[in-house]
């Protein structure tokens, strides 16, 4: 400020380039851990950098991709939504149910992911309509959630091996790899990657994205500009909820097996995404491509911790806290470094 | 002034609140092409007054036409959409966005893939070059440049939407000379393109530098509509702060213009300061003195007072409280060394509304005492009689919850909370602000006999009057800092004051 | 709370201050719970003394024995929530509380007193530990309370499973067992304890000033600090109080069955703690709590849980009975359908004002 600021497009116009890096170092902190967790694997257990395994990861993870790209929406505008971990185990029992029944598989996806948005409007109406805290309404819908699927089973129930929607998990061949070695796909990663360009294309190329942005920095602000804050809310709990719903579809075409405790602690992975992918917990800033990366370092870890042996695998939901705790305070950190500046 | 239709006419607006009257038949027109300040202290009624145009809050009584219409609107996003915008002084714009996202938000430039954000950038260009401010880059994030360029950005906002009316909010509370003229320079450019402009303040120089009409406004009631070269400085300050004040006068001063000033000052400080929040004041308070701090608002006399007291940590200065060199940044550290510090704002940091009257009041003494050695219930009782009858509150029912009580009687119980603590020196900001006649009298009353006493006081009030009567030696403020200090006197009244804060600012 | 003066009979004077206070409708609950397995059994609420042992036992001696984990995390519950905060982490910690002691007590191999108070001094300890770590984390870093204690209980859980390498441990030793399945004078002996704990503790809320300012933290921050009251000291405290407590409710539960079921020992508690917080009348926004009203919430709770089964309901799908509790008390206390209900009452309480003033 002391400084005489004679050229002021030229200091700005560097501001401006320095200023992403202060925002975006969240989520190259990520790529770095990512490549480095790679590089890591690599020479410590070797089979990392691979094709069969990068396959595999995107494989095991598209279900963990579609949650946190609900997520993302949600933390944007600076809630939180508890209740996807248990959303998908109610979504999928009712699907597997009614697959089994003989109902049209087509019929049963599209169930599958009301069920989600029924269960994002109710979290939804509850924060806008009646002051109830994000946290408490979605941990309400939570244990809802949860509780429906124990009345309607607690055994697993196992999705018939010839039902249509296990075809979402066929495996393509995209590339012929020696031996083992192929690089994979399944419907199930098309179906993420469409979820994903979606949410890009709906965050940052339509006034309603720029909205969640806008009301992430300053919802006081966005309501005093005269956008509409209300319905935004609203749409994104039930986004949250109808891409959970989408999450149990991927989920259980791929293992075929729904059960009424599927997904417990999961939200905490999709937060954990979304946070290390370098979305700010109190809103306002973030990419969904981030939370994508935020999903693959997750992935990756249990591939690493598997691999390793030595860590018992009951730890890994120790390790993911952990991680989660450290960006939160990174990023709070980064936060009071650019309030000063 | 070219316009001879009014575009906006309210006509004897009255909004009443639980308890309290914020706005009396109201009356304010805003022409075409015309600056039009609406001024007036805090509480006065300037915000409300706004509010019920835009219709964030609803009226009791009264019409608003706007362009010749009858107009009720429900918000801001409503009064929006008919080419009324506002700024608000806390930049209502989204920080962690850039400069065009900011300015075209809402009304963003599309193209065949959604947004086009070149066009979409070009656009908001365009709306910053129309306000002059063309060196801006409108890829650059808000947070990156200052406030004064932010309250520009969200003037360029409002052009957006191709707004007929623009409210100013106080806009210039944060900025600094240089920044007052850029903010002036677009103001006068609008105004020149037919943009009727409310502009709120309570700097003076700034009104007469930009504004062409004024309509004063006190305690919620219409003063009076003028043309600012027909008034004159002292003029307009004796219509701000009022001369309702004669009840209060007749009561006389208490006590006799005594000289405490002598001796060794029992609180003493020197360049106590804060960055971005008042720059290095000296101030000495001797025991049984009352010091009174006299400013505008926004001077930093509440400023000042918070850094006595710890409650924002002062980053300069050395502190001696009865000859001991000391340092005070906390409550705590302030209560631990007899410091109690009133605020001004009842609502958020004073009172504790859930709880009774009787918690409220022995908070700051156990507080004091730690929570490991509770109050007997004797004690507390003993405090709750004491200050209910020496400060007459009503109802005297120490088991009422505070927040029902009116706000006369909620800071009375604060005044009650610190004198609990046996302080030696007292800050109280602005304890008579907001409350009736009567127990305004009475806060008064209590001041001078606890000076009487041997207390060392430290008085904030906007009320210039109430400055003098009660003080012995006034320290001025102005801009967040010191501009004078009088030593009180029969000759010195009100308009010393304001001539002394008046001067100040013409030769600048 | 004792008025010096009553201008009115005492009886009168102790019903209508009932009805004053936010839990009466739990207790209402309570009875209605009560009457609804009365009217399948009559005799539910019969009480037999086994004239050898001359302990106690029926529904009601179950009821009390199930409440008191519940009361223990509903009580720190309270103080959490009433400092504006919440304790996610409770279920975890009750899971990590049990898992300490059932490993320790697993390797001791002695069944004796001294491996038993060892085993409970370590789980209460390392309850402790977890509870500094949240109350460091909201107070002093200054994270979210709910963020914090969410990683704690889902990190808690994997705590559990790593401490007994992820297998339900079980162990013998009878002066623990006793804890869960002895009895005081014929009460269970986790009640006896249980009541024991909340009147220390809400002595030493309400006899000293601690619980004026949590209260005080609670309902205005920024105002508490003004008074000189610090914050972070009695922050830290109320989640240690908290996490030690969701460790006695932990060796409660295990006690019992001497198994610790890492994945389901304490599986949403913390739902059962918020709803006894909010049914005793304690608003999740913070400010005034209430542990008595917590109390006959979990006792509520405890009552609803022994009702689902005794209609045969799938005990697993109780968490979706509360959750839908949950949503109605937060309808309940929101501003909208408030604003309802005091439209309402305006009418009613201003004519009963003047016929007190007649």
């Amino acid at each position: 400020m002391t400084t005489t600021q004679i050229d002021k497009p030229a200091s700005s116009a560097l501001l401006s380039r320095l200023k992403p890096n202060l925002e975006t170092l969240p989520t190259l902190a990520a790529v770095a851990i990512f490549i480095g967790m790679l590089i890591y694997g690599e020479i410590a257990y070797g089979r990392i950098m691979q094709f069969s395994t990068i396959s595999n990861l995107l494989i095991n993870n598209a279900y963990l991709i579609i949650l946190a790209v609900g997520l993302t929406f949600v933390i944007l505008t600076g809630g939180i939504d508890l209740s996807v971990g248990a959303v998908i185990a109610i979504s999928s029992l009712v699907g597997v149910m009614l697959a089994n029944a003989g109902w049209n598989p087509i019929v049963v996806i599209v169930l599958m992911i009301l069920i989600g948005s029924t269960f994002g409007l109710a979290s939804g109406v509850l924060i806008q309509y009646f002051n109830v805290q994000p946290f408490i309404a979605t941990l309400a819908m939570m244990f809802l959630a949860r509780g429906l699927a124990a009345i309607l089973s607690t055994t697993p129930q196992r999705l018939e091996d010839d039902s249509p929607i296990r075809t979402l998990s066929t495996e393509w061949k995209v590339y012929d790899g020696p031996k083992i070695n192929d690089l994979v796909t399944t419907p199930n990663v098309l179906i993420a990657a469409v979820v994903v360009i979606v949410a890009f294309f709906l965050l940052h190329r339509t006034r309603f994205g720029r909205t969640v942005y806008a009301i992430g920095g300053s919802e006081q602000s966005a309501l005093l500009m005269g956008l509409p804050v209300v319905r935004t809310k609203l749409l994104i709990y039930v986004i949250s909820g109808s891409l959970a719903g989408l999450a149990a579809v991927v989920y259980t075409s791929k293992l075929g097996i729904a059960q009424n405790i599927t997904g417990v602690g999961w939200e905490l992975d999709a937060i954990a995404a979304v946070i290390i992918g370098g979305t700010l917990l109190t809103g306002g800033a973030g990419f969904v491509l981030g939370s994508v990366i935020g999903a693959l370092v997750l992935g990756l870890m249990n591939v690493l911790v598997t691999r390793d042996g030595g860590i018992p695998p009951e730890a890994t939901t120790i390790i993911t806290g952990g991680i989660l705790l450290a960006f939160v305070l990174l990023q709070r950190v980064v936060v009071s470094r650019k309030r000063k500046t | 002034m070219a316009a001879t239709e009014p575009i906006v006419e309210m006509e004897n607006i009255s909004i009443e609140f639980p308890g309290v009257k914020a706005l009396q038949d109201v009356n304010f027109r805003l022409f075409p092409g015309e600056v039009h300040t609406l001024m007036g202290e805090n509480g006065a009624g300037k915000s409300t007054l706004i509010k019920a145009l835009t219709g964030v809050y609803k009226i009791d009584s009264g019409s608003i036409k706007v362009a010749g219409g009858p107009r009720r609107f429900t918000g801001t996003a409503d009064a929006q959409s008919a080419g009324i915008s506002t700024v608000y002084q806390e930049v209502n714009l989204c920080d962690n966005l850039t400069v065009g996202e900011n300015v075209m938000l809402g009304h963003e430039v599309h193209g065949r893939m959604g947004i086009n954000w070149r066009k979409t950038n070009l656009a908001a260009h365009d709306a910053l070059v129309r306000l002059g401010l063309g060196g801006l880059d409108p890829k650059a994030p808000l947070s990156s440049i200052s406030l004064a360029l932010q309250q520009l950005v969200a003037i360029s906002r409002a052009m957006v939407t191709n707004s007929k009316v623009l409210i100013l909010d106080e806009p210039t509370s944060s900025l600094d000379a240089n920044e007052v003229e850029g903010l002036f320079a677009v103001i006068r450019r609008l105004r020149d393109e037919g943009v009727a402009i409310l502009f709120v303040s309570h700097f003076l120089d700034q009104v007469y530098a930009i504004s062409d009409r004024l309509t004063v406004l006190r305690n919620g009631e219409f003063v009076g509509e003028h043309m600012t070269q027909d008034l004159s400085r002292g003029q307009l300050i004796s219509m701000m702060i009022g001369k309702d004040v004669d009840t209060l006068n007749s009561l006389g001063s208490n006590r006799g213009r005594a000289v405490h000033a002598v001796g060794a000052p029992y609180y003493s400080a020197t360049n106590l300061g804060r960055q971005g929040s008042i720059e290095p004041v000296d101030i000495d308070v001797h025991a049984g003195e009352v010091v009174g701090l006299a400013g505008l608002l926004g001077s930093g006399r509440t400023e000042l007072g918070r850094l006595i007291y710890g409650a924002d940590r002062p980053d300069s200065g050395d502190v001696t409280i009865d000859g001991v060199a000391t340092e005070v940044h906390s409550p705590v550290a302030a209560l631990a060394r007899k410091i109690a510090f009133s605020t001004e704002n009842r609502r958020d940091e004073g009172i504790i509304g859930d709880l009774t009257v009787r918690e409220n009041l022995i908070l700051a003494v156990q507080a004091r005492r730690g929570w490991a050695r509770p109050l007997s219930r004797r004690e507390q009782n003993e405090i709750c009689t004491k200050y209910l009858v020496e400060l007459n509150v009503r109802p005297a029912d120490p088991e009422r919850a505070i927040r029902n009580l009116s706000g006369g009687n909620q800071q009375k119980v604060l005044l009650g909370r610190w004198l609990a603590t046996n302080p030696e020196l007292l800050i109280l900001d602005e304890p008579t602000r907001g409350i009736d006649v009567g127990a305004k009298a009475e806060i008064q009353e209590t001041i001078a006999a606890l000076a009487e006493d041997g207390m060392s006081v430290v008085f904030i009030s906007s009320e210039l009057e109430e400055v003098v009567r009660l003080s012995e030696r006034i320290i001025v403020l102005k801009d967040h800092r010191k501009i004078g200090e009088i030593t009180n006197g029969p000759l010195v009244t009100a308009e010393t004051i304001v001539d002394i804060i008046a001067s100040e600012g013409s030769s600048e | 709370m004792s008025a010096p003066v009553s201008r009115q009979p005492s009886a009168v004077q102790f019903v209508t201050r009932l009805f004053h206070q936010p839990y009466v409708w739990a207790i209402v609950a309570l009875i209605l719970l009560l009457v609804i397995n009365l009217t399948k059994n009559p005799g539910y609420l019969g009480v037999s003394v086994n004239p050898a042992t001359g302990n106690l036992s029926g529904n009601v001696i179950d009821i009390l024995r199930a409440s008191a984990p519940i009361m223990m995390i509903a009580v720190g519950m309270t103080l959490v929530i009433a400092t504006r905060g919440i304790d996610l982490s409770v279920g975890s910690v009750m899971a990590v509380a049990g898992a300490v002691s059932m490993e320790f007590m697993n390797n001791a191999g002695t069944g004796s007193f001294g491996t038993a108070a060892i085993a409970v001094i370590l789980a209460l300890g390392i309850s402790a530990v977890l509870g500094t770590l949240n109350g460091i984390l909201v107070s002093i870093v200054g994270l979210q309370p709910f963020i914090t204690t969410l990683v704690m209980m889902l990190a808690g859980r994997g705590l559990a499973k790593v401490i007994t390498s992820g297998q339900n441990t079980s162990a013998t030793n009878e002066s623990f067992r006793w804890l869960a399945n002895g009895t005081v004078l014929g009460f269970p002996v986790v009640f006896v304890i249980a009541v024991v704990i909340v009147a220390v503790l809400a002595a030493l809320v309400r006899r000293t000033a601690l619980g004026l300012m949590i209260e005080s933290i609670g309902i205005n921050p920024k105002a508490a600090r003004m008074a000189g009251i610090r914050p972070v000291g009695i922050l830290i405290s109320v989640y240690i109080v908290s996490a030690v407590l969701a460790g006695v409710a932990g060796i409660f539960s295990t006690a019992s069955v001497m198994t610790v079921e890492v994945a389901k020992t304490g599986m949403t508690a913390e739902m059962d703690a918020i709803l006894a917080v909010v049914i005793g009348g304690t608003s999740l926004a913070g400010g005034k709590f209430s542990l008595t009203g917590s109390i006959i919430g979990a006792l509520l709770i405890a009552t609803l849980d022994k009702t689902i089964v005794y209609m045969s309901i799938p005990s697993s799908a109780t968490p979706a009975f509360k959750a839908i509790v949950i949503v109605v008390i937060c309808l309940l206390q929101s501003p909208r359908v408030r604003a309802l209900f005091n439209q309402r009452k305006a009418t009613t309480t201003s004519t009963r004002k003047e016929a007190v003033s007649a």
